[in-house]
């Protein structure tokens, strides 16, 4: 009789009303989903750039395999195997670790204020991309009508609708200026999508995510078809990939790519283990682990092959008409017959007349044109999708359909995304039984949209950016690090190894191998210490400042550097703490009453020990 | 004597017109830029056409009617297709002010692009800054439009399943009392099969078969 025993724990009730996915695809497809997001498409692309190339998917495989692949398998496991919210699962690991799931319902709750936030300024440029011209394509005339509105001269076209037309943008965080409507209504609209989804648990997101997951990437092989054959394109995805191998000795890059895989396949924000909580129990989480994880550094890739493809044409285009100008300037002053010098004969037409007549050519603004300069001007973040990509599509014939179908991609992205974080604040609120059970599942579902439309609220201030920046930051990164270290651990070693590794067998059929035990017990927990310490003392070096957009500034368009006031420095360190808070403070709550519990029998047993 | 006066106004000509003269504007034209294949040569005839429209935007402001073509001169044409050109009164002797060249030229600017098929940026008055086309606004802005859209699909698509959940609920509320309708016409019915009432197969309890022993008994006790 050699078959695994039951699982003691109530695995399901014969009548559990749980919910379950429809069918194996909706669940891969609703965690693949919520790991891939915005920051496969431009955050990723930027690292790779920045890092060396090639030479950067050397740490980038090795913190998937020791870092990512197997904390994504706990959560997956764990949550499968003890069929509860983020709450409900890590109170079953140990009382004392019940403030870890609140703490993971907090930070849930942060993210999706911001991250919504950052949709409704992608819808925003979703729907500004149903006219031609696009209206960033050209800076809107001044009251005379003699000229361009001053800022936009002073920066681009571009960067006017994104900081003045879209945000208005103030120039210091201390100025919260006035709330935007136009990003207002575009923030409720896209919580009033959000609530659609979402508004019946998995049985909706189930059906949403054939769309919203598949979506995203019919557009990235669109782009990379229509990439690959712009001009420019070779050139763009060569400096994308050239290693440089000497980079790796920075351990700066070690530390962004465990950061980047970490991030980026959404862990320890409970979303995976609600997803995983309305699995059948007998369900082989470790081949879906190993699967999704992939997937997600493939799409990682296959992006940037797409991003960069273009963004090299946008370079080459930069670079061509910088050429142009420069020729321009020498026809217009020497009155040479039009288009009589070449980009190629530019060079020796420039020597030849700097040697004749060097004081005319002195007094022209020609600009030094290399392409490695235009390369070099990537960004990462709303700055690649906002700035730097808007400005790429305005070249490319047809631009208005590029930029829908662009924004399109990002806005089912990031749609996918928000359905993981609610549920990983529903999910625990519905099997803790916050509200009573005659309430249905759509008013909770609506209460919880509708309180973080009205707290989001804050964003669509003018000053909303800066304040997106701080959440950006601090809100996230540090809590999920300390929240993933927890989890490892308190699976291991406090739910116990050899429990753990039974009730994989019970539910995949196979015990977990040496490399997984490895991982977990060892390798995970010490790699994610390290990050941890790392990243703090990165912290602690650099001081607090934010850069913000003045068009008083000397230096504009540059962006102007200023620090943070006292009150931002202390909401920074209140976001940084408030959810891990939540993990001492419960294990002192569960701590006081077990005492309360121990001192009232104390109380009672005098009376029944004397007979 | 002839000969003296016909330099003499030829000399005055070629001050009155010189690069950089007072109240002189240079213009450039980029008519391959603009046409590409169709670029037409320049020459004096097209010099001549550029007279004329010259002359006639003089002719549009107050107390200037009187301009003529031949008060128009031209110099200094470059291969670039580039030259100066300035506005005299009917004495020939001086240049018209610079203000009044400019306010004609700008007012009507566009009927002197039509007149050559270029436009602001091709063909190009240095120091006289164009009138920009004012923003072609709609009276309702396309993102509002399709913003309503969507969001009314959005809030039809909640009520939508806000009401389905309802229905679904109810349903589910009217099913135990359904249940047990139909568990009740289950006993009472008897299934006939060739006339002949078969026993209903009971589900609730098993029939004890009698006539099998069970393993114990038949085995005698020692």
């Amino acid at each position: 009789m050699a078959h695994a025993p039951e699982p003691d724990l109530a695995s399901g009730d014969p009548g559990d009303e749980r919910p379950r996915w429809d069918n194996k695809a909706q669940y891969l497809l609703s965690c693949i989903g919520f790991a891939v997001g915005l920051g496969n498409i431009w955050r990723f692309p930027y690292l790779c750039q920045t890092y060396g190339g090639g030479a950067f998917l050397i740490p980038y495989v090795i913190a998937l395999i020791f870092e990512g692949i197997p904390l994504f398998h706990v959560e997956l496991a764990i949550g499968q195997r003890l069929r509860k919210g983020s709450i409900g699962v890590w109170t079953a690991v140990s009382p004392y670790l019940s403030g870890l799931g609140l703490g993971c319902v907090m930070l849930s709750s942060l993210v999706s204020l911001y991250y919504n936030t950052i949709l409704a300024w992608v819808l925003w440029y979703f729907l500004n991309s149903f006219q031609h011209p696009l209206p960033w394509s050209s800076c809107p005339p001044d009251l005379n009508r003699t000229g361009f509105v001053e800022e936009c001269q002073g920066s681009s076209a571009v960067s006017y609708f994104w900081y003045r037309q879209t945000l208005n943008i103030t120039a210091d965080i201390n100025d919260s200026g006035s709330i935007q409507w136009r990003l207002l209504i575009c923030l409720a609209a896209c919580w009033a999508v959000v609530y659609m989804c979402v508004i019946r648990g998995v049985e909706t997101t189930g059906k949403a995510i054939y769309f919203t997951a598949s979506f995203p990437y019919l557009v990235l092989t669109i782009f990379l078809i229509r990439g690959l054959t712009l001009p420019g394109a070779t050139k763009g995805l060569s400096y994308l990939f050239t290693p440089n191998m000497q980079i790796l000795q920075n351990p700066r890059v070690w530390l962004d790519a465990a950061t980047q895989i970490f991030f980026s396949l959404s862990l320890a924000f409970g979303g995976h283990i609600a997803f995983a909580s309305y699995n059948s129990p007998r369900n082989d989480c470790r081949k879906d682990a190993v699967v999704i994880a992939l997937v997600n550094s493939m799409t990682s890739l296959y992006a940037s092959i797409a991003v960069f493809s273009i963004l090299g044409f946008k370079a080459t285009n930069s670079y061509e008409r910088c050429l142009d100008r420069n020729i321009l300037s020498l026809i217009n002053e020497f009155d040479f017959p039009e288009q009589s010098i070449s980009r190629d004969d530019y060079p020796a037409v420039l020597v030849h007349l700097t040697a004749t007549q060097p004081r005319r050519v002195a007094r022209l603004p020609l600009k030094a044109c290399h392409l490695e300069d235009f390369l070099d001007k990537t960004a990462s973040g709303p700055g690649l999708a906002f700035i730097v990509f808007t400005e790429a599509v305005l070249h490319m014939p047809g631009a208005p359909g590029w930029a829908v179908l662009f924004f399109g991609m990002l806005f089912t992205l990031g749609l996918s995304s928000m359905f993981g974080n609610m549920e990983a604040i529903i999910t625990p609120l519905l099997d803790n039984g916050v509200l009573p059970r005659w309430v249905p599942k759509e008013a909770l579902t609506g209460l919880v949209c509708l309180a973080c439309f009205l707290c989001a609220t804050c964003f669509t201030l003018q000053s909303g950016n800066y304040w997106l920046e701080i959440f950006d930051n601090f809100a996230a990164p540090l809590n999920l690090l300390i929240f993933a270290f927890l989890e490892v651990v308190g699976v291991v070693y406090v739910y116990g190894m050899k429990r753990f590794c039974d009730d994989i067998a019970w539910m995949t059929g196979r015990r977990p191998g040496p490399y997984w035990r490895l991982t977990w017990r060892v390798v995970s927990p010490l790699l994610l210490l390290t990050i941890f310490v790392a990243y703090v003392t990165l912290l602690a070096r650099k001081p607090l400042s934010y850069r913000a957009w003045n068009p008083q500034y000397e230096l504009f368009p540059s962006r102007q550097e200023k620090l943070y006031p006292g009150w931002v420095r202390a909401a920074c360190v209140l976001l940084s703490l408030l959810p891990v808070l939540w993990v001492p403070m419960a294990a002192l709550a569960q701590l006081l009453t077990r005492w309360k519990r121990t001192w009232r029998d104390r109380d009672v047993r005098p009376d029944t020990n004397t007979r | 004597m002839l000969w003296l006066l016909f330099f003499l106004v030829t000399a005055i000509h070629a001050e009155l017109c010189q690069p950089g003269a007072e109240n002189a504007f240079k213009v450039r034209l980029s008519i391959r830029t603009a046409l590409g294949d169709k670029a037409y040569a320049w020459d004096t005839n097209e010099e001549y056409l550029f007279k004329a429209m010259v002359a006639f935007s003089m002719r549009k402001v107050p107390n200037r009617e009187a301009t003529e073509i031949s008060h128009v001169l031209l110099c200094n044409v470059t291969q670039r297709v580039s030259f100066w050109f300035v506005v005299t009164d009917p004495s020939k002797n001086h240049t018209l002010p610079a203000v009044e060249v400019q306010l004609a030229i700008r007012m009507n600017r566009n009927r002197i692009n039509n007149a050559f098929s270029l436009n602001d940026q091709t063909l190009e008055f240095l120091k006289i800054p164009s009138t920009l086309a004012p923003p072609t606004d709609p009276s309702v802005p396309i993102w509002i439009i399709i913003f309503g859209v969507i969001f009314c699909i959005v809030i039809v698509a909640i009520t939508l399943l806000i009401l389905s959940g309802i229905r679904q609920r109810r349903r589910k509320n009217k099913e135990p009392s359904e249940v047990d309708d139909a568990e009740d016409k289950c006993e009472n019915m008897i299934t006939i099969e060739n006339g002949i009432p078969c026993d209903p197969l009971d589900m609730k309890g098993g029939h004890i078969n009698d006539a099998f022993m069970t393993e114990d008994e038949r085995l005698t006790p020692l």
